[in-house]
C-alpha cells in the first residue's frame, strides 16, 4: 500500500529518529511512504483566528499535493498532524476559509477537504491492525513497563481530531501491547506538557512535566513513549525532579520489528 | 349554503399588536357563506362567548369560525359555546392566528395578510362541514400503572382508595423503585425506607391493587376506556404461592459473583436473591444467567434446602392479557452512564462514586452497614469532593442539556449528613449554580453552608487523577479566579438522570409522544401536565421530566385523580372524526389495513349493486370505536375510497385552494 507522507521540519532536524524508524518499520509492514515532493512547513501552530489565512496555506498545499496523486496523507509529528488535520477540517466545513484559501491559491480545481489525513498510529491501528502488527513482531519488548504519553495535540479538540477518547485514550496502550510491552496507565498521560510555554514560563512547564513524570513513576513505568518532538523535548529537559527515559514510539516499533 | 359567523379575537395584545383584527373582519366578511363577522378583546371570556351565542341565534348561523389561539387551547371551549346555542360542535372551526401567526411574526402587514389567509381557509373548510355525532363506548373500570416506584405506588393507592381496581406492572422483582435505595430524603432528612415501605405494604395489602412484579408490558392495543394489555410475567423460578419468604435459599446459594443491583454493584449477591429486606413481594428470584444449576445442571442447593419446596427450575414465562380503562406511565429514571466523562476517572478509580452509590454506602442496610468508608481500601475518608452537574446542563454533547433538578438538593443533603456524623471530614462542593427553589429548600442549603461549614466552590472540575492513593481534583474557582487542586479521599459525582431505557419502546406501544430526551410529553405543559396527548394515558413522576419526591407524589396523585374521573364515567363519547370507506369505490386492495396503526380496518365480503348487477366484493370496513382519526388510510388509498369525517379530502382541497388563491 502506498501513502503520501508528510514528515515536517522537526523530523528533518531535531527528531530524525522519529522519522527514520517510522520509515524502516513501514517497509517491514508492507507500507510504502512516499514523501510529498515539495512539502513546506505545516504552519507549526494552528491559527485560532478565523480570518488568518496565510498560516493555513502551507498545510493546504500538502493536502492538495496528496489529493493530486489520490492518496491518503500520513503524518507523524503530533504538531503537524494537529495543524494539517484541523486545517483540512476547516477546508471541508468552513465556507469562508475555504473560499479565501481557494481564491488565493488559484488551483485548477477548488480544494474542499477531500484528503484523508492519517496519523502513523492510526495507520497501525486502522490500516494494518494491531493484531497483524503483533504477528510481525520478532523481538517483543517483554517485561518493559511503558507509559504512553499522549499530550494534547493528538487528542484535542476530539470532535475534529477523531483520534481517540480524549479523557481515557487507549490507542498507544494497544500499540504497546502489540509490540509485547506492558502498558502503564497513569492519570497524567493526556495532560499538556506545557508546549511552547517553555520559552517564556519555564517554571510552569517544569511543574507540568514533573507531575507527568511523577505520575508515571508512581505507577511503575520504566520509560515513556511519545509521538511529539515538543513533548519529547519538554519531558526530557524540563523534568527537573525525577527522570524517565523518553523514546519516540517509532523507535520501540523498529526495535520490536527487528529493524533498529 | 352555510350561514357562517366569523369571530376574530384580539387576545389582548397577543394577536391585536401584530395583526390588524379589523382588517381581518373586513376581508373575511366578503367570503362565500359569511353572514356575520366581528372582533372582540377576549373571545374566550364569558363576554366573548355570549356574543357568539347571541350571533348564532340572531343570524341563524349554521357554523362559526373563531380566529384565535391554537385549537389545542380553546377548541373545546368554543365547541361547548356552540352546543349551548344549539349548534353542532363539529360546525366550529378554529383559525390559529396566534401561535401560528401573531407570535411568530414581527411585521404587522405580513401578519395581517397571513391571518386573513388562515381565516378564509377555515371558512372554506367550514362551508363543507357536516354535523357529526359522537358514538359512545363503555369504560373498563380498572387502571394499569406501569412502574412500581413511589410514583406508581402513590397513583395506584389513590385509585384503589377511590374504589377502583388497579394493576401495577413492575419489571424488577420488587416494587419500591429508586426511592427504596435512598438513605435519607431532603429537606426533612427522614429515612426514605421509613416513609416508603409502609406505602409498599399498603399497596400489597390493598384488595383493589394487584401486583405484577418481575413483569413487563409487551403489547398495548385498544383505546381510552378499553385498552387491552399483554403482560409478560417473567419466570421467577419460584412458586410464589407456597414460598414463605424465609430466605434460606438466598443464604445457601453458592454463587456469589453477581453484582447486587440494589447496592449499585458495591456488593455481591447470590444467584437466588431477594433484592432487599423489605422487598415486596418477599419472594426470591433466580437470576438464570448466574445460577449454577441453570449453567451446568449441577447444584440445586436452594431446592434441597427450601422447607416449602417452592423452587421451580422449570417455571416458564407467563403471558397475561388484561383490560383497562386507563393507563398511568410511571417508569421513572436512571442515572446516565459515565462513559463520556472519563475526566472524572469513574471507571478507573473505585473511590470516585456516583451519588446513588453514596446513598447505599451511607445506608445502614448498605454494603458498609452505614459506615462511610472508601470502596478501594475500606478506610474512612478525610476529605471529600462533590462534583455537581456531571452530565447535566451540558452543551458539549457528552451529557444532557437539561438540569436534572434533584442534584443540588441531594448534594447539600449528603454534605450535611457527612458533616453531622463526621465533623472532621472536609467537604467541598463544586457547582455551576446552586438551584434550590422549593419549600424549605434554600434554607436547607444555607444550613449546609452556614451551620455545617461545607465549602462550596463555584466552578467545574476538569480532571480527577489518582496519586499515592489520593485523588487529585483539579478544578477552577471562578469567584477567586484561581485554578485549584484538592487532594481528596473520595469524589462523589452528582450524575445526571435520564428516563428509564424502557420509555422509548413503551411510548411506541402506547402511541404516546416522547421528547428528544425520551421524557414523555404532556398534553399541555401548563394546563394538562399529567396527561399524555394520547387519550387515556397519564404520566406520573420522572418519566415526564426530572422531579424530586414531593413533586413526584403530587403528580402521581394528580394523575390518579384524572384516572378516577375517567373511571367514574360509565360511557365515553368517542371522537366522530373517524375514517369511513366508500364501498362503491373500494377495490379491496388491503393497503389501508396494512397502514392502520390501530388495527381499526378489516375487510368483509359484501353484496354490492354495481351497474345494475349484484356482485360480491371484498371491501374495507372501519371499526369506529377503534379508529383514532389519524388519516393515514385516506392518504394511501389508491382509489380514493377512504375519507375522514370532519377532514374530508374535499375539505382539505378547499383549504389548499383558499390558501393558494
Amino acid at each position: 500500500m502506498i501513502f503520501s507522507y508528510y514528515p515536517g521540519c522537526t523530523l528533518k532536524t531535531k527528531a530524525k529518529e522519529l522519522d527514520e524508524y517510522a520509515r524502516k518499520s513501514a517497509k517491514v509492514l508492507g507500507i510504502t511512504l512516499e514523501e510529498l515532493p515539495d512539502w513546506q512547513c505545516c504552519g507549526a501552530v494552528y491559527p485560532l483566528a478565523q480570518d488568518e489565512i496565510a498560516t493555513r496555506l502551507s498545510s493546504v498545499r500538502a493536502l492538495v499535493s496528496a489529493k493530486d496523486v489520490d492518496r491518503d496523507l500520513v503524518t507523524l509529528c503530533s504538531a503537524c498532524h494537529h495543524v494539517i488535520k484541523r486545517v483540512n477540517h476547516d477546508m471541508e466545513t468552513n465556507e469562508d476559509i475555504r473560499t479565501k484559501v481557494n481564491n488565493y491559491l488559484e488551483l485548477d480545481e477548488d480544494y474542499r477537504g477531500e484528503t484523508n489525513v492519517v496519523h502513523y498510529l492510526e495507520l497501525l491501528r486502522d490500516v494494518i491492525g494491531f493484531d497483524e502488527l503483533r504477528k510481525k513482531v520478532i523481538n517483543p519488548l517483554k517485561g518493559k513497563k511503558i507509559g504512553a504519553y499522549y499530550g494534547c495535540l493528538l487528542l484535542r479538540p476530539s470532535k475534529t481530531m477523531e483520534f481517540d477518547n480524549p479523557e481515557n485514550p487507549t490507542i498507544m496502550e494497544d500499540f504497546i501491547r502489540a509490540i509485547g510491552g506492558d502498558p502503564v496507565i497513569y492519570p497524567y498521560r493526556n495532560e499538556c506538557c506545557g508546549g511552547y510555554i517553555a520559552l517564556n514560563k519555564k517554571e510552569l512547564t517544569q511543574e507540568r512535566c514533573n507531575s507527568i513524570v511523577a505520575s508515571a513513576i508512581e505507577k511503575d513505568a520504566d520509560m515513556l513513549i511519545t509521538a511529539c518532538p515538543l513533548c519529547m523535548y519538554n519531558l526530557d529537559i524540563n523534568s527537573t525532579e525525577q527522570k524517565l527515559p523518553v523514546y519516540y514510539f517509532t523507535e520501540l516499533l523498529a526495535e520490536a520489528l527487528g529493524v533498529k | 349554503m352555510q350561514k357562517i359567523g366569523v369571530f376574530v379575537c384580539w387576545c389582548g395584545s397577543n394577536i391585536a399588536a401584530t395583526v390588524d383584527v379589523k382588517a381581518v373582519v373586513d376581508a373575511v366578511s366578503h367570503e362565500p357563506g359569511v353572514v356575520y363577522a366581528t372582533d372582540y378583546q377576549y373571545m374566550c371570556s364569558e363576554g366573548g362567548q355570549s356574543q357568539i351565542r347571541q350571533a348564532i341565534k340572531d343570524f341563524g348561523l349554521t357554523g362559526i369560525v373563531v380566529c384565535s389561539c391554537s385549537p389545542r387551547m380553546h377548541e373545546s371551549t368554543f365547541r361547548k359555546t356552540a352546543i349551548s346555542a344549539g349548534l353542532n360542535p363539529y360546525m366550529v372551526e378554529i383559525a390559529n392566528i396566534r401561535e401560528q401567526c401573531s407570535w411568530i411574526h414581527k411585521d404587522r402587514e405580513d401578519a395581517t395578510e397571513k391571518a386573513i389567509i388562515l381565516a378564509r381557509t377555515a371558512v372554506a373548510k367550514l362551508n363543507l362541514n357536516r354535523p357529526l355525532t359522537p358514538g359512545e363506548s363503555p369504560v373498563v373500570k380498572r387502571a394499569l400503572v406501569i412502574g412500581g416506584g413511589i410514583a406508581g405506588i402513590q397513583s395506584a393507592l389513590d385509585i384503589a382508595e377511590a374504589g377502583y381496581e388497579v394493576d401495577i406492572v413492575e419489571k424488577s422483582p420488587t416494587i419500591g423503585g429508586k426511592m427504596a435505595q435512598l438513605d435519607k430524603t431532603f429537606p426533612t432528612l427522614d429515612c426514605a425506607a421509613c416513609i416508603l415501605t409502609p406505602k409498599m405494604v399498603d399497596a400489597a395489602s390493598n384488595e383493589n391493587i394487584n401486583l405484577y412484579t418481575y413483569s413487563e408490558v409487551e403489547d398495548v392495543s385498544g383505546f381510552v376506556g378499553n385498552f387491552t394489555v399483554k403482560i409478560r410475567k417473567k419466570a421467577r423460578s419460584i412458586n410464589a404461592d407456597i414460598c414463605s419468604g424465609c430466605g434460606v435459599c438466598t443464604e445457601k446459594c453458592p454463587s456469589r459473583k453477581a453484582k447486587d443491583e440494589f447496592n449499585m454493584g458495591l456488593s455481591n449477591r447470590g444467584a437466588i436473591y431477594i433484592p432487599f429486606a423489605q422487598a415486596i413481594p418477599n419472594v426470591p428470584v433466580i437470576d438464570r444467567e448466574q445460577c449454577i444449576k441453570f449453567k451446568t445442571g449441577k447444584c440445586g442447593l436452594c431446592e434441597m434446602n427450601c422447607p416449602a419446596g417452592a423452587i421451580d427450575f422449570k417455571q416458564q414465562d407467563e403471558l397475561v392479557e388484561r383490560q383497562y380503562g386507563a393507563i398511568i406511565v410511571a417508569t421513572g429514571f436512571k442515572p446516565i452512564s459515565l462513559e463520556n466523562f472519563d475526566e472524572f476517572s469513574y471507571s478507573q478509580c473505585p473511590d470516585v462514586i456516583t451519588s446513588l452509590e453514596l446513598e447505599r454506602i451511607m445506608n445502614a442496610a448498605g454494603p458498609t452497614k452505614g459506615k462511610l468508608l472508601r470502596p478501594s481500601d475500606n478506610t474512612p475518608p478525610r476529605t471529600m469532593v462533590f462534583v455537581q452537574c456531571v452530565g447535566s446542563r451540558d452543551t458539549s454533547g457528552c451529557g444532557k442539556t437539561y438540569c436534572s433538578k434533584i442534584c443540588c438538593m441531594y448534594t447539600a443533603k449528603h454534605a450535611m449528613l457527612i458533616k453531622e456524623k463526621y465533623p472532621d471530614i472536609d467537604v467541598h462542593v463544586f457547582y455551576i449554580d446552586v438551584r434550590t427553589p422549593g419549600k424549605n429548600f434554600d434554607e436547607f442549603y444555607r444550613r449546609a453552608v452556614e451551620e455545617y461549614g461545607v465549602n462550596y466552590i463555584k466552578g467545574m472540575v476538569g480532571k480527577v487523577a489518582e496519586r499515592n492513593g489520593k485523588l487529585l481534583v483539579q478544578g477552577s474557582d471562578l469567584l477567586a479566579d484561581d485554578q485549584i487542586i484538592i487532594e481528596a479521599d473520595m469524589v462523589v459525582l452528582a450524575t445526571a438522570i435520564e428516563p428509564d431505557e424502557s420509555a422509548r419502546n413503551l411510548a411506541t406501544m402506547l402511541t404516546a409522544s416522547i421528547d428528544t430526551n425520551d421524557f414523555f410529553t404532556e398534553a399541555h405543559p401548563k394546563l394538562r401536565p399529567v396527561e399524555s396527548p394520547t387519550a387515556g394515558v397519564y404520566l406520573s413522576g420522572v418519566c415526564q421530566g426530572p422531579k424530586d419526591i414531593p413533586e413526584t407524589v403530587a403528580q402521581a396523585s394528580a394523575a390518579a385523580a384524572k384516572v378516577i374521573g375517567l373511571l367514574a364515567k360509565d360511557k365515553l363519547r368517542s371522537n366522530p372524526c373517524v375514517a369511513s370507506s366508500n364501498e362503491m369505490l373500494c377495490n379491496g386492495c388491503s393497503t389501508c389495513e396494512n397502514v392502520c396503526p390501530y388495527g381499526a380496518i378489516s375487510y368483509v365480503s359484501k353484496e354490492i349493486r354495481s351497474a345494475g348487477k349484484m356482485e360480491v366484493r371484498r371491501v374495507a370496513e372501519v371499526n369506529e370505536a377503534i379508529c383514532q382519526g389519524c388519516g393515514a388510510c385516506t392518504v394511501v388509498c389508491p382509489s380514493g375510497a377512504m375519507d375522514l369525517k370532519g377532514f374530508t379530502n374535499k375539505q382539505i382541497m378547499a383549504e389548499v385552494d383558499a390558501i393558494c388563491r
